[in-house]
């Protein structure tokens, strides 16, 4: 789960981490009265969950309460699009006003937990201001890294030693490590997937300042963190995957074909969404329903498939392991009771309870297209979908 | 032979009177695995599914020489789970549980380091030796003994794969789902070091998905260790980057994710690409055939 930038830096506030004065504005006039307050040049920054903004025009100078106020209804109420968003962008809602700095030198600083040695590991850069996969790509040599023992935590050595790296000078080394230490203590005690500082600013009277902050938190230990669960801005979802999890969907991504997918575990569901494209099809999502033995979840993936207009065919996929097919398969009957189904249904099942489901799809008498495997179902729904075309 | 699962595995499980837990039990005993105990705390002393019942991992290895745990326990309790299992000493630990967070995996890690357990998953079906022991929730019917290692990062795939293999009568020595999340117990490495230890495995199909580094140091480990062939494929080659596609591990965020990148790596280490996911067993069958 992603947080607004505001929102990340009053937690880094929080756990004592320095960061430009500011506040955020929920409309013009709020965006004045805290540049009147801050009393100096601001800068208004739109709150979106991508990456980019300054390049997209989503960061803003003003030199007055009046110019903010400006700046800031040029940026509430429009949809931001970066190199990260979709084309049509995400929707800004808010702003951040907060006094400009004066920055003589830009960090990087990121703790997340390390796939290969599963330890938490700290990644600091001079390159700062740069998006660090790009420092990686172009001079990995310039990202140094200090793995944690979660045993012990993060230790003021490590910190030292990534601020000498970082060639910051004699008294900054001291509060860099604190500042490290504070990062991490956030990092675990919120069960962040990732904690980035980028750029963490040196200013020109030698004050470390975290200038933008992004806070990413683990979606499975959210169940302990209510207080972050609350900061989650819906807005800047995409509406579809929304809707999805509105209706028990949880493992819904939407991508930009024309085909509905309804499999049964991740790997299957990537791997159908792959085969359609072999087929010479684009799947419109990836839909995995997980295990279920109620048919609620299989009408709401219809009720998806209906809502979503850009779809032309669907293909029904399920191995059956813990899910049964037999569910799955009334499932699909009750939807077409339900629902108003105007694309042509290509259906392959396989696995626990098979006999039983394609009975029951056999005598509800729906229309669907049967496929014997998984190459079958593929090239069936991708020649359906064509034929809705013509 | 088979990898990590045998007829000489004594398995326990934890969470047994749950509901996924007693479904599963139910099965395991069916195919034929020895069940000698299960653990619930709080429900010592009595019996579920004639299988007798403990409070402690501890306790239950004493009584009843179990050699293997198979876990049930829901995801905020399952690290907890898992370092009982790791400090009463169990060889090996096969955790089921989808959900578990990352910095709890962390810890578990942390403790590992040393000690004798070995842990599959969390976030996976399982381990089966066909015809020997199924200590999982995969569908034992699909499967064929033989002599085709299985190792996948996903759980239905795998049974269209092992369905596959089975349909054209290639049999698997062990089938090993280590599981969809970003911090698994075991790796591929960490398996292929077993099939290639193993005997009765003459070849490997391998299943990876997008997100990590796993495939890649899968390849680095085929080229300079591995003599047997390997067959493989990557799911999540049209997948958005950014996104995490169902599984915590399966999340592009840097180029190495990708699943060509991870296709090349291991085209290179001389692994067998499977063009599809619908002709993962033709490639094995055809590879099997040249040797």
């Amino acid at each position: 789960m992603k947080i607004h930038e505001y929102q990340a830096k009053a937690l880094l506030t929080q756990y004592g981490i320095p960061v430009p004065r500011g506040n955020v504005a929920f409309t013009p006039g709020e965006a004045r009265e805290v540049a009147s307050e801050i009393g100096s040049k601001v800068v208004v920054k739109a709150q979106a969950y991508a990456g980019g903004r300054g390049k997209a025009g989503g960061i803003k100078t003003a030199n007055s309460p009046k110019d903010a106020e400006k700046a800031a209804s040029q940026l509430i109420g429009t949809r931001l699009a970066t190199h990260q968003t979709r084309p049509e962008g995400v929707p800004v809602s808010r702003v951040l006003v907060e006094e400009a700095s004066n920055v003589a030198r830009e960090l990087y600083l990121s703790i997340l937990v390390d796939g290969a040695s599963r330890l938490p590991v700290m990644m600091a850069s001079e390159a700062g201001g740069m998006e660090i996969e790009s420092i990686a790509e172009s001079t990995p040599e310039r990202i140094f890294r200090s793995y944690v023992d979660p045993a012990i935590g993060f230790q003021t050595f490590q910190g030292r030693k990534l601020a000498y790296k970082m060639n910051l000078d004699g008294g900054q080394i001291g509060e860099a490590a604190r500042l490290m230490m504070n990062l991490y203590r956030l990092f675990m005690d919120k069960d962040c997937s990732l904690a980035e500082i980028n750029p963490l600013a040196v200013t020109a009277d030698e004050k470390l300042l975290a200038l933008d902050a992004k806070l990413s938190f683990d979606d499975n230990a959210l169940y302990r963190h209510k207080d972050i669960w609350e900061l989650q801005d819906k807005e800047q979802e995409e509406p579809l995957e929304l809707q999805a999890r509105d209706w028990g969907i949880s493992n819904y991504v939407k991508m930009d074909g024309d085909i509905g997918c309804m499999v049964n575990g991740a790997g299957l569901a990537m791997a159908v969404n792959d085969l359609i494209q072999y087929c010479g099809g684009r799947a419109a999502n990836f839909l995995d329903i997980g295990t279920l033995n109620n048919t609620e979840r299989v009408v709401n993936s219809f009720r998806m498939f209906v809502a979503d207009h850009r779809i032309k065919a669907v293909l029904v996929n399920i191995f059956g392991g813990m899910a049964r097919v037999d569910v799955i398969a009334r499932g699909i009957v009750e939807a077409y009771q339900q629902l108003n189904i105007p694309f042509p249904v290509v259906i392959r099942l396989a696995g626990t309870n098979l006999e039983e489901g394609h009975r029951i799809l056999a005598e509800s008498r729906i229309g669907f297209i049967s496929a014997k495997d998984f190459y079958d179902g593929a090239r069936k729904v991708v020649e359906s979908a064509k034929g809705a075309v013509k | 032979m088979s990898i990590l699962v045998d007829k000489s595995t004594r398995l326990l499980v934890q969470g047994i009177t749950g509901s996924e837990g007693s479904f599963h039990t139910q099965r395991c005993i069916e195919y034929g695995t020895r069940v000698v105990a299960g653990v619930t705390p709080g429900k010592g002393g009595s019996k579920h599914l004639g299988v007798p019942v403990f409070n402690t991992v501890e306790k239950a290895m004493i009584e009843t020489e179990a050699n293997a745990s198979l876990m049930f326990v829901p995801p905020a309790f399952a690290a907890d789970g898992i370092l009982e299992g790791i400090e009463a000493g169990m060889p090996l630990v096969v955790c089921i549980t989808e959900g578990i967070p990352a910095l709890d995996m962390v810890k578990v890690h942390r403790y590992l380091k040393g000690k004798s357990t070995r842990l599959i998953g969390p976030n996976c079906p399982g381990v089966m030796s066909p015809g020997k022991c199924k200590a999982g929730i995969m569908v034992g019917e699909i499967h064929l003994a033989g002599n085709v290692g299985v190792v996948s990062r996903s759980g239905t795939l795998t049974y269209d794969v092992v369905s596959q293999l089975t349909g054209l009568g290639i049999g698997q020595s062990t089938c090993v789902g280590i599981g969809g999340d970003a911090l698994p117990g075991s790796t591929f490495e960490d398996i292929l070091t077993l099939f290639q230890a193993d005997r009765d495995t003459k070849a490997v199909v391998l299943i990876g998905e997008i997100g990590g580094t796993m495939e890649q140091e899968a390849a680095e480990f085929i080229s300079s260790k591995m003599t047997k062939p390997v067959v493989a494929f990557v799911a999540g080659s049209t997948a958005p980057p950014g996104k995490r596609m169902g599984h915590a591990g399966a999340i592009i965020t840097g180029s190495a994710g990708k699943a060509s990148e991870k296709i090349t790596a291991l085209s290179r280490a001389g692994v067998t690409i499977a063009p599809t996911p619908a002709e993962v067993g033709l490639t094995a069958k055809k590879v099997l055939q040249s040797l």
